[in-house]
């Protein structure tokens, strides 16, 4: 019952974000200078030629105006329709909301994976020249943007070591025949675990580029926690029983050390999130993010307010899984 | 002999007056120190806070290693084994710790936590095991399926002995296990470990700074001052003529319940 009126508020506060985010998107996108009519038409287009097109989407209206038909428009399902592409905006972005989830996804389990591995071995070698080259090699992920190490990725393994594609979510000469948009997952249920490595390898770049930096993160807050555990009593106790380090580590200690490290993923994945906008142009992956800048620089009003406000969408319903997780996997909070 | 310790010593390096470059100076917490604990003894180890008594019952333990000396378990050198070859004896020598609740993984129901060090050590009847170890603690049955935070302490301190004796060890280390429980919870946890003791023959070394817990228990006592053993004597010898003037001073500071008696 406290559980169900906590999911009701928090599903409140969501639409007053999104109402929230909007407002100022769209607000935001008609007073910064660039005319999205003026990008349609060909140079020497009469006054009436830019009148009647303006007219036919609507700019002619006051702002307030404006925003009320869009957003009257959005609480039916209706996104408006694409300027520059002449879809449906909803079409649009949920076509490419797969590939930016596939790409995110797989990024955080690299993230995790390696981040989570760099903790372990800093912990289980502490106090020594390991765990110095651990701190200085997570420190180096840190401080370089994901951006950079796209491109440093693509310098590496993508031009002078050309072992991974750097362009692209699936290659041309790719024959299979996709039904759904979520790529990864559908050939992994359909058993076609050839293009499901296909797949993999072609995004492995760009989402190793993302991973890098939570990885780091994950490395440093994950250690610390870990380490602070480790002077526990009952962990020393698990010790004079005869575990292992190794079981101590990771049967004793993470389990109680994690749920730092589950909320600072929960906050980060936001941003990894963001971060596609860069990294899938720097690799032509076909996702959202890519889409979004295109739409920028066309000035393509409508579906830059559905991109905006599907992340938004997607960074809220994150918070909330990361916030029903601690609640699962901390005992303390169920029994209370 | 259950132990033979022969000229311990123990140092740990000194961080704080580390030199920039090179190696931080040591500070010997043991220095030196011989004795015997015979099976079957219930050996008091006292003294006051960095007397060396707590760092002295984890080198007992091999949870640290010595700078010299020797140490030897029923026989066996254990002084400078790794923890690998230590495993197989880890289930001989048991430890209960001072504060009840962080020596309890929390995440663990108690049946777990007995449990799990039954099957490390891979014996048999597990869950008989884990029911008659309650059942000698005076712990309900239904307490198995309960976490550490749904218990008091001194059901916690219970769950923690339960946990040592579950293993059948030789010998278990008690290190202030009484000092953070009320009076009558001392009382009854203390009662309980006598009991056992003389029930499963089990050796018991109870280092403690409270000397009038140390004089209902332990047959024998350990006097350590600064690292090195001022006095080690019958415990009714110890209480009736103290030789050493630090345990005059230790003995002087117990609270009577009347204050014009005398230890006589």
């Amino acid at each position: 019952m406290i559980f169900l009126r906590a999911l009701l508020t928090r599903l409140l506060t969501m639409a007053i974000t999104l109402f929230g985010v909007a407002v100022v998107v769209f607000f935001l996108i008609r007073v910064v200078p660039g005319n999205p009519i003026a990008m349609m038409l060909p140079p020497g287009a009469t006054e009436e030629d830019i009148a009647r097109l303006q007219a036919l989407y609507g700019f002619d209206k006051s702002l307030l105006q404006q925003f009320l038909i869009w957003s009257g428009d959005v609480l039916r399902g209706d996104f408006g329709t694409s300027i520059s592409l002449r879809q449906p905006v909803s079409e649009l972005v949920l076509g490419r909301l797969p590939a930016t989830l596939e790409l995110s996804l797989f990024a955080l389990l690299i993230a995790i994976a390696l981040g989570g591995l760099m903790a372990f071995l800093g912990t289980l070698y502490r106090h020594s020249a390991a765990e110095a080259a651990v701190d200085v090699t997570t420190g180096t992920a840190l401080s370089v943007p994901d951006f950079l190490w796209a491109l440093v990725l693509i310098l590496l393994f993508g031009v002078l070591w050309p072992v991974f594609s750097i362009s692209g979510r699936v290659s041309p000469s790719q024959a299979f025949e996709f039904t759904t948009d979520f790529y990864i997952i559908e050939a992994f249920l359909r058993l076609r675990f050839d293009v499901v490595a296909h797949l993999l390898s072609r995004s492995f770049m760009p989402a190793l580029a993302l991973a890098i930096p939570l990885a780091a993160i994950i490395a440093q807050l994950l250690k610390q926690s870990l380490k602070e555990t480790m002077h526990l009593d009952y962990v020393t106790l698990a010790r004079t029983k005869g575990y292992s380090e190794t079981w101590v580590i990771l049967r004793e200690a993470l389990p109680n050390a994690v749920l730092p490290t589950l909320t600072l993923i929960g906050v980060q994945f936001t941003f990894l999130i963001g971060g596609t906008v860069i990294i899938e142009r720097l690799f032509s992956y076909e996702g959202l993010g890519n889409m979004a800048i295109d739409a920028v620089i066309n000035r393509d009003l409508p579906l830059i307010q559905g991109i905006v406000i599907l992340f938004a969408a997607l960074f809220t319903v994150i918070n909330l899984v990361v916030d029903m997780l601690y609640v699962v996997l901390n005992p303390k909070l169920r029994h209370a | 002999m259950m132990y033979e310790i022969r000229d311990l010593r123990l140092s740990f390096p000194d961080m704080a007056h580390k030199p920039f470059l090179g190696a931080p100076p040591q500070i010997e917490i043991l220095k030196g120190l011989s004795f015997d604990i015979p099976k079957g003894e219930v050996l008091g180890i006292v003294g006051g806070s960095g007397s060396g008594k707590s760092t002295l019952g984890r080198a007992m333990l091999r949870l640290l290693e010595p700078s010299s000396g020797t140490i030897r378990f029923d026989g066996i050198d254990i002084t400078h084994r790794s923890e690998q070859q230590l495993r197989p004896l880890r289930k001989r020598f048991q430890m209960i710790f001072q504060d009840p609740m962080s020596s309890l993984n929390p995440r663990r129901q108690v049946r777990g936590l007995i449990a799990g060090p039954l099957r490390l050590h891979g014996m048999d009847n597990v869950t008989e095991r884990v029911a008659s170890a309650l059942d000698r603690v005076g712990l309900p049955q239904h307490f198995a399926t309960r976490y550490p935070h749904e218990l008091s302490g001194g059901q916690r301190q219970r769950v923690g002995i339960a946990r040592a004796l579950a293993l059948e060890p030789d010998f278990i280390l008690a290190d202030e296990i009484v000092s953070g429980l009320d009076v009558s919870s001392q009382a009854q946890v203390l009662n309980l470990l006598g009991q056992l003791v003389n029930d499963l023959g089990m050796t018991l070394a109870f280092i403690s700074h409270d000397l009038s817990v140390v004089r209902r228990l332990c047959t024998q006592v350990l006097v350590l001052h600064h690292g090195e053993i001022v006095e080690h004597a019958e415990t009714d010898a110890l209480f009736n003529t103290p030789r050493a003037a630090y345990t005059q001073e230790l003995l002087a500071s117990i609270p009577l319940p009347d204050p014009y008696q005398e230890w006589a």
